[in-house]
Parts: structure tokens; sequence; C-alpha cells
């Protein structure tokens, strides 16, 4: 057992808003620079949607992540020892700029500085990386809210399983649904950048897990960009150097949450540390398509078993990060209450991002509601307008199976296509809506309640603990984060004298392009 | 004037080219093949795969002639012939190659944002010399056969410090002309993006996937014994 700590993550969809507050905290931090204006470390997704870079799920285009042989190894799909090599003078899937769209902005001077003339000055649109006038034809987030639906929902990749009618049904003008997708790096455990990088700039932080591209050692090979099948490795063509998200490790090693989980609106963001199991990432990233998810979930090891506490000191993980680990919001929801799923786990790396699937826009029908009123209260009988979201509990968990988006599609992202694991995380936040609206409403027995936990497995201890940690958690209880500890913190090794009168300590070159 | 060129300016080159190199590399940063391929695919493609193969081969052929002039020498009838005829494929590769990669360089909107006068400069020297070295394949033949014999040991003089500049002055004027344009090339090594070729990452064939660094050795950090004094700067930073 090599145990080893990771910074990891949760994302609570139910709770997105989609007001991109994230991203924007992102981009002013790190990537509003010459080079990587196109890049987004942070970017929401409307789903069903084809997303940033277009089509970025389907990996017949971009071949990205691993893929398992029949003799159940796992190479690169479109990278890797041979074809990383061959292909180094021109990598045939790596995306262009054009996949992601031309970064631009408006000559806002001509508003205020034009002569005087008969019509209105125009704030003409013009590229960021020519300088030259362009129309703009795409955007990082052009599908939001599902706009342009025949274009971009429409051509979801996450559609191709499932049959013309249950699409047709799906985008029903009055059934049409969609959530929001916050898409970050998942610093994965088996990662593909890592694996697919020639020279060796990519590593993963023994300490922590979080994933960094070396500045100094990248040399352009682009290996990266198409080996990460979620394309959360961007190449800046200004520079000549691939970068990505840092999950704002300046911020986490002195204890602050990361800018997009920190400026988070709905609160959706968890992070916390995990410990793994190092000797078991081979076997899990190679296990068979139907037992990915669970393989990939028994990696991470209970903070609280004795014998995997004595293992992670003897790897020199710190006291205060296995207290962290003891306390992870992100434990809680993968491992002790299991309802958060890692997004696409047949890429094969492992992430360490999960996702708590939405319900609401998922499970709700809207009908024509014809039920009988007396049994609820009068505040809820106010709320229930003829047409309404049909949350009915009369029959339990009888939605799941005409939800008004399919099945099917939900498990194509967060479980492996695997649709009976899908509807048991759904059934499970159901119960604990159940349990909510038995406790606030009363219109639901305690029986009926508990019958309704003890069906997904839960009991009335842990529905509250997870309505606590889903509604009520404040921010400490969002982010148990473990500081980097003093006596180890890099700048401590120096003498402050040493460099008095300098710039400072670490990384001081200018990011400018090579000659 | 050929004491100059034959005698000294390979060595300045030489010299340039090596602590220019070192210098670059200690820097870090600007050490990148500065790939162009995200702001234009397809036409690089057609132009940078037979430039990268043809230069390749003639680079290494070249090598070998100066390492191990025998290899050479030893081919005779036939075989000579196929050779020249491989040389000469692999030249025009490089010289076409480079030629759209020149023309995609100027033409292109996106590109040109990326382009410097080094760039430019660079690639016509190139042109040049791909364009000059074919000149001497078909003009003085059996080029394979006399570099072994008489340029290898100009080469090796170099290297031995008693540079042969008479029997480099005795030589045809395209052959001169070539072997200064090489030595200009090498020059400007260290101030052009050529310098990504010193860096052909062969260690990623014998290398383990995953690449996990620590800040602190994991078995000695908990260990009360540890003093802090001695530790080493993490290399990442």
């Amino acid at each position: 057992m090599d145990v080893r700590s990771q910074m990891s993550m949760v994302f609570h969809l139910d709770k997105c808003l989609g007001c991109h507050t994230c991203t924007v905290a992102c981009k002013n931090i790190w990537t509003d620079r010459k080079g990587a204006e196109y890049m987004w470390f942070n970017n929401v997704e409307t789903k069903p949607g084809t997303g940033y870079p277009t089509k970025w799920e389907n990996q017949d285009i971009y071949k990205g992540g691993w893929e398992r042989s029949n003799s159940g190894d796992i190479s690169l799909k479109g990278a890797g020892k041979m074809k990383g090599l061959l292909n180094i003078f021109h990598n045939p899937n790596l995306p262009v700029i054009d996949d992601y769209y031309e970064p631009f902005t408006y000559k806002y001077l001509d508003l205020t500085e034009s002569a005087q003339m008969d019509i209105q000055p125009t704030a003409r649109p013009v590229s960021l990386i020519t300088g030259k006038p362009i129309d703009i034809k795409m955007g990082p987030n052009w599908d939001d809210d599902l706009s342009g639906t025949p274009e971009h929902a429409r051509k979801d990749p996450n559609l191709h399983n499932l049959s013309a009618t249950e699409q047709e049904a799906m985008f029903q003008l009055e059934q049409i649904a969609f959530y929001y997708l916050p898409r970050i790096c998942n610093h994965c455990l088996n990662p593909a950048c890592v694996a697919s990088c020639p020279s060796g700039a990519i590593y993963k932080r023994g300490e922590d897990g979080v994933v960094l591209i070396d500045q100094n050692v990248c040399r352009a090979w682009r290996m990266c960009v198409t080996a990460c099948p979620y394309k959360k490795t961007y190449y800046n063509w200004s520079t000549g150097k691939s970068e990505k998200c840092l999950l704002c490790f300046p911020r986490i090693e002195s204890g602050l949450a990361p800018a997009c989980m920190h400026s988070c609106v709905g609160r959706i963001r968890y992070l916390g540390v995990l410990l793994y199991d190092a000797d078991k990432i081979q076997s899990a990233a190679s296990a068979s398509d139907n037992s990915l998810v669970d393989n990939h979930l028994d990696i991470y090891l209970d903070p609280f078993d004795p014998a995997v506490i004595q293992a992670a000191k003897d790897n020199g993980v710190a006291d205060s990060t296995i207290k962290a680990a003891q306390e992870s919001p992100v434990y809680k929801f993968v491992k002790e209450w299991k309802i958060a799923l890692p997004l696409h786990a047949e890429f094969r790396t492992l992430p360490n991002l999960f996702y708590v699937p939405p319900m609401l826009p998922v499970m709700a029908t809207i009908s024509e509601n014809s039920k009988d009123l007396s049994t609820l209260n009068s505040k809820a009988r106010a709320w229930d307008d003829k047409w309404l979201y049909d949350t009915s509990i009369d029959e339990i968990f009888g939605s799941i199976d005409n939800m008004r988006m399919p099945l099917k599609y939900m498990a194509n992202l967060f479980s492996n296509g695997d649709e009976p694991m899908m509807a048991d995380k759904l059934k499970k936040l159901m119960a604990v809506r159940i349990y909510r609206r038995h406790v606030t409403v009363g219109d639901i027995s305690e029986a009926k309640c508990k019958a309704a936990l003890k069906d997904c497995g839960l009991d009335l201890a842990s529905a509250e603990a997870i309505y606590q940690m889903t509604s009520l958690a404040k921010f400490d209880e969002r982010f148990v984060i473990p500081a980097a500890h003093r006596e180890q913190s890099i700048e401590m090794l120096e003498s402050t004298a040493d460099v008095k009168g300098s710039t400072g300590f670490g990384f001081l070159d200018k990011p400018a392009r090579g000659i | 004037m050929d004491v100059i060129l034959f005698g000294a300016f390979p060595y300045v080159a030489l010299v340039i080219f090596l602590v220019g190199t070192i210098f670059r590399y200690k820097t870090g940063f600007k050490y990148s093949s500065l790939s162009s391929q995200l702001l234009e695919g397809k036409k690089l493609y057609s132009a940078s795969v037979p430039f990268h193969l043809g230069i390749l081969v003639v680079f290494l052929a070249h090598l070998v002639g100066f390492l191990f002039p025998s290899f050479y020498t030893s081919f005779g009838g036939m075989s000579l012939v196929y050779l020249e005829v491989a040389g000469l494929i692999f030249g025009f590769l490089a010289l076409v190659g480079l030629v759209f990669l020149f023309i995609r360089r100027i033409t292109n909107d996106r590109v040109q944002m990326v382009t410097n006068k080094m760039d430019l400069a660079i690639e016509i020297l190139l042109i040049a010399q791909f364009a000059i070295g074919l000149l001497v394949a078909i003009e003085l033949k059996w080029g394979s056969g006399w570099y072994a014999s008489n340029m290898a040991p100009y080469l090796w003089s170099l290297f031995a410090g008693s540079p042969d500049v008479v029997a480099m002055a005795a030589m045809p004027f395209l052959l001169k002309l070539h072997v200064v344009l090489a030595f200009a090339i090498i020059f400007l090594i260290p101030f052009s993006r050529l310098v990504h070729f010193l860096v052909v990452p062969l260690h990623y064939i014998t290398r383990p996937f995953q690449v996990v660094r620590w800040n602190w050795d994991r078995k000695t950090i908990r260990d009360p014994k540890t003093s802090f004094d001695d530790i080493q700067r993490p290399k990442n930073n």
C-alpha cells in the first residue's frame, strides 16, 4: 500500500446556476495574457451542448485519453511513445485555434475617438491574434443556455447511443431541459497529459497530487493537448509553452481555496483531501468497462483506518493532511454517501473531480397537475398551480423512469453508461428531498420517508448530513485544505538577505517568446 | 580571405554555438520549438513533415561521412548511384518542404504574428543552403565519395586545431559557399529557434509514463532526525 494524498474536488451540479463567476475569477488571475486569451482553465458548459473546444468529448475526433486493448493493457489513444515521436513534426490530432475560437476584443476607442459622422460609430471586433477585424463565428461559451440548439445541443457527443425517438423527446420545446457542467482540470491519478509529454515537463506533485507543467522544460511538442481527453491543457501560441489549471496551488499551500471555488456564488464546489493507494492505479485504470467506476472509487482509502493512517505517516503524509482527509467533504460525497461520480470515466485517466449529478432539471417532469391537493398544507398548495414541475412523491422514484433527460444520456456522462448506477445516485438525491419534505412540509409520513431512504441505503442521520453539507455548509466545511507546513515551505529555506533588493523568489523570467 | 573563412570563422561559429546554446539552455524558458500548429494545421503537414524528414536524413548522412568516412568510400558501382539518388531525394524533400514552410509563414496572417526577423533569416539561409547543396550534388558528382575523402579530413583538421586551409582553398566555389553557409547557420543556432533540435526528446522512449515530483523526500520528512538545515531547494522552484 503506497498511500498518497490528493487534493480532490466535488461539484454539486444541482446548485450550479451558470453564472460563470468561477470562470471570470480564474481568467483574471491566470489567463489574461497574450497567447492565453483563448484558454479557460475553468469553464462552464451547458448540457446538452458541444462544449469547449467544440465536441471535446468525442475522442474519435480528438483522440484523447487512454484506450484498453483486448488483452487488458491500456495505451494512449492519440499520443504515446511511438505515435508521439512519429507525429512530432506535425501532430494530426491537435485541435487548431478554430476548434476553440479565435480570441477577440472590440475597438472600443472607436466609440469615443471617431470623427463626427452621420452614423453612429461602432466598436468592431478585432482578432486578438492578428489584430485585424474579424467576423466572430465562435466563442468560449457559444451554446450557453441552449442557444443554437440545432447546431450545438443536438450535436452533443453524449447523444451517440440514444435512439432518434429518445433524442426527439429530449428536444421537444415543452420537455427540453438543461443543466450546467463547470469544468476544470481533473488533476487525474493516471494523467494522460503527463504520460504523453515527450520532454517530461508535465508532472504530478507528490505531496498534493496537483498536475503541473514545468515551463522551463516544455518544448512545445504539443502532445499533452491531444492526450488530455478533457482538453484542459492549452498551448500558448505566443510563448510556445503549454499551460494548464494549477488548482491555484499558491493559494492551496497557504490554506486558501482556489479562486474559482472561493468565488463560487452557488457554493457548488467542495475541496478536500482524499488518501489513495498509488499501487492500485494501474489495475484501476485498466479495469474492464463495466467495473471501471467501481475500481476507480476503490482506490480511495478510509482515512479513519489505523492501517491507512500508519501507511500514510510512513509515506511522509503530515498529520494535518490526515486530519483534513478525515474531515474531507469530498470523502463524504464520494465514499461515504456515494452520490458523486467522475466525469467520463471511460477516458481512464482516473479524474479527481467528482460531480453530484443534477436532479431537478433531469427528474422533474412538467405535467398538468391533477393530484389531490388536500394532502398538502396551505403553503404547498399555494405553489401548486396547474402546470408545475412534477416532483410528486406518490410513487416514490416513479419519475426516474420518465425523466426529462434520458437516464442513458446522464449515464454516458457520469457512470460510463451504467444506467442502474446513475439511477442509484439520483434516487439518493430524491430520497434526501423526500426526507426534507417530510421535515419541512410534513405531507410525507416518517414511515414513508424512512422507507424511501432505506430503499437507497441511507438513513435519517446520513440524509440530514447530506442536506447539511449540500445546503448549509459554511466555507470551512466546504474547503478543508491543509496548508503547507511552515518548516517545509520553500521560501522559508532561503535567506531573505540573499535576495534583498532583487525581484523575489521563484520563477523570475518574463514569459517572453523564445527567439 | 580563405584563412578567415576556413581557418578562423569555423572556430568563432563553434564557440558561439557552444556558449550560446548552453547559456540559453540555462535560462530554460526560451528553449522551445515554438510550434505554430495551433494557429495553422493543414498546410503545416505538407511542409513540416517533408522538411524535417529530409533535413534529418541529410544531416545524419553528413554526420556519418564526417565520423566514419570509410563507410562511404566502401560504396561503388550501382550502390553508389542508389546512395546518391537517395541523398538527392531527401535533399529535395527538405528544400521543397522548407519553401512551403516559408510561403506559409509569410502568407498566413496568424503565423505572421509569431514570425520574427530571425525566423525569416534562418529559413532563407537554410533554403539557400539546401539549394546549393543540391547543386553541389548534381554539378560535382559522386559527392558521397569525395566528401569522405576530401571534406572529412578538413573537418577533422578543424577539430585537431590545425585547419587545413590550403586544401579548402583548392575546392570549387560552390562547395566553399556551402561550407561557409554551414558555419554561418551553426553560428546562428543559439539565436534562433533551431535550438530545438538539441532537445529531441529521445529520453521519452525509456521513461516511465507517469512522472511524479516530490518536493521533499517523503520517507524521511516525518523523521524527527531529519534536519531542515541541509535540505536542498526543490528542483521545481
